[in-house]
């Protein structure tokens, strides 16, 4: 599995929002940022597998829905307990009103 | 810098220390031989998950050693000596303390009835879950006295393998001091629905150990047999230590906002303390919630090093049994309104409103994590002390994040 893939369009996500997208038995996040970009991480919190998609998404904070761990979602950073194992994050580009993300 | 409990709360409090640069001693006390780990898979995962049973620890030995944390676990704190500022120790040993936090959690409540029944059972800690689980092989007949959070986490878990479960709750309702009405409902038929029996307003009168288990005798006269019988009528906190030392006490070991006791040197938090409340007119409350340790625990290592925060967080907590989420954040009994947001698949959030239309709290339940990032939202509305309009509260198509800017 390599390169780019198509994960939404880019109005399913309303701004400072995020969702769940799913591909090949893996889970990502999609985010919008307040300022209209868009990014991606890994789909599940690194404290207990929780889907971030369920989260609230504040700036460029993603928090967990059930531990209130927090990630930067434009770096993958770790915010404090109980989370202290960064995020991953995927290159992402907009093109033609669809967001792609470049899954490696 | 001592801190006595080694669970959620002492553990964040010790690492907080490090964190906010402290260089001088801290000495973390745990009465168990388990480096410090969480509690709130204990009714779940640890009793019902397909792995072999492990802690999921907080903090790992190296984590600690890294940050010259002492830990002196499986040693009980026996005694407080305020004069000589000292704690004195099970095994013989005194360790002295410059400031001290008490963190030494909650106690389940006993049941006389049930003393010297080996099958009668409580949850705590990882040993206790072990034990638990290692009964609970498919067609054991479980019994779970209390139909409060951990018994009916239990109950869940014990019909995830396979087990025959009877709650019996002596009040008329599961959940009663917990929850809203509306919300106990919905977790008293989705245990109905996984085929557990509930018997509400059933008070025991008896409970006898035989060749084949426990009969439990109710005060109406009938009977429940089980193989094991799991105990949860509630916690009572730990503060012997505080008592012995003359501290005050109020429902738990009364601190101020900052977490401070009734001896300056001396701050608890967690499950032990009660504390005030600004949010809801400086009443004094007693949680006994995950997140709240972890709070007061970073809060009470800021105050230690000399800090004067205050506790401000809105109380918050959740549960999960089978596939459905609850999240409650405020207190729901300050309210005297409630309003209630459908929010699709059978998810659901009453908003309690005080009399002048203030937000005071929120109660959700939905599949999954469904209700999380509105129970979130209503969190922050709380904190802000909002009057949120009640029927955009009830009207699932306005974002409360909107309202949250407003």
């Amino acid at each position: 599995m390599a390169g780019w893939i198509e994960a939404c369009g880019a109005d399913d996500v309303d701004e400072e929002d995020v969702i769940r997208f799913d591909h090949e038995g893996r889970t990502f996040a999609i985010y919008r940022s307040p300022d209209d970009e868009y990014f991606a991480t890994d789909g599940l919190c690194t404290h207990e597998k929780i889907h971030l998609a369920d989260g609230l998404v504040m700036d460029d904070i993603i928090e967990c829905p059930k531990h209130n761990g927090r990630f930067n979602y434009k770096t993958g950073a770790a915010k404090g307990a109980p989370v202290c194992v960064n995020l991953k994050t995927y290159p992402v580009k907009v093109e033609g009103g669809r967001v792609m993300i470049d899954v490696g | 810098m001592v801190i006595v409990g080694a669970g959620e709360c002492g553990i964040r409090a010790a690492l907080s220390l490090r964190e906010r640069g402290h260089e001088g001693s801290v000495t973390l006390i745990g009465a168990e031989t388990h480096l410090p780990y969480e509690r709130p898979p204990l009714s779940k995962d640890a009793i019902a998950g397909a792995d072999e049973p492990a802690p999921k620890l907080i903090a790992s030995r190296e984590m600690l050693e890294e940050r010259n944390i002492v830990l002196m676990s499986g040693a009980e704190a026996v005694a407080l000596d305020r004069q000589a500022k000292s704690v004195a120790l099970s095994n013989g040993a005194h360790v002295p303390y410059e400031k001290l936090l008490l963190a030494t959690g909650a106690a389940p409540r006993r049941l006389p009835l049930a003393e010297g029944i080996e099958a009668c059972v409580y949850l705590r800690t990882f040993d206790d879950a072990l034990a638990i689980r290692a009964h609970l092989k498919r067609g054991i007949r479980v019994a779970v006295i209390g139909g409060g959070f951990i018994g009916l986490e239990l109950a869940a878990s014990a019909r995830r393998l396979g087990c025959p479960v009877t709650v019996v709750e002596s009040l008329p309702r599961i959940l009663a001091r917990a929850v809203p009405a509306e919300i106990a409902e919905a977790v008293h038929a989705q245990h109905v629905r996984h085929a557990v029996e509930i018997r509400t307003g059933s008070s025991i009168a008896t409970i006898e150990h035989g060749p084949d288990g426990v009969r439990i005798g109710l005060a109406d006269g009938t009977t429940v047999e089980a193989d094991l019988c799991v105990i949860g009528i509630g916690a009572v906190p730990n503060m012997s230590l505080a008592e012995q030392a003359a501290l005050a006490i109020e429902n738990g070991i009364a601190v101020d906002a900052e977490l401070r006791t009734s001896d300056p040197d001396i701050f608890a938090a967690g499950d032990c303390c009660s504390f005030v409340l600004d949010l809801y007119g400086g009443r004094r409350v007693r949680l006994e919630a995950w997140r709240n340790a972890q709070e007061q625990g970073t809060l009470a290592a800021g105050n230690m090093l000399g800090g004067h925060e205050g506790h401000t967080a809105v109380p918050w907590f959740w549960s999960d049994q089978y596939e459905l989420g609850l999240q409650i954040a405020g207190l729901s009994d300050e309210g005297s309104q409630t309003v209630r947001r459908d929010t699709g698949e059978g998810a659901f959030i009453l908003f309690h409103l005080a009399v002048d239309g203030r937000l005071v709290a929120a109660s959700g339940i939905g599949p999954g994590n469904a209700v999380a990032r509105d129970i979130r939202l209503a969190e922050m509305l709380i904190a802000k002390r909002a009057c949120p309009p009640p029927e955009r509260l009830a009207a699932p198509d306005t974002k409360l994040k909107a309202l949250l800017a407003a």
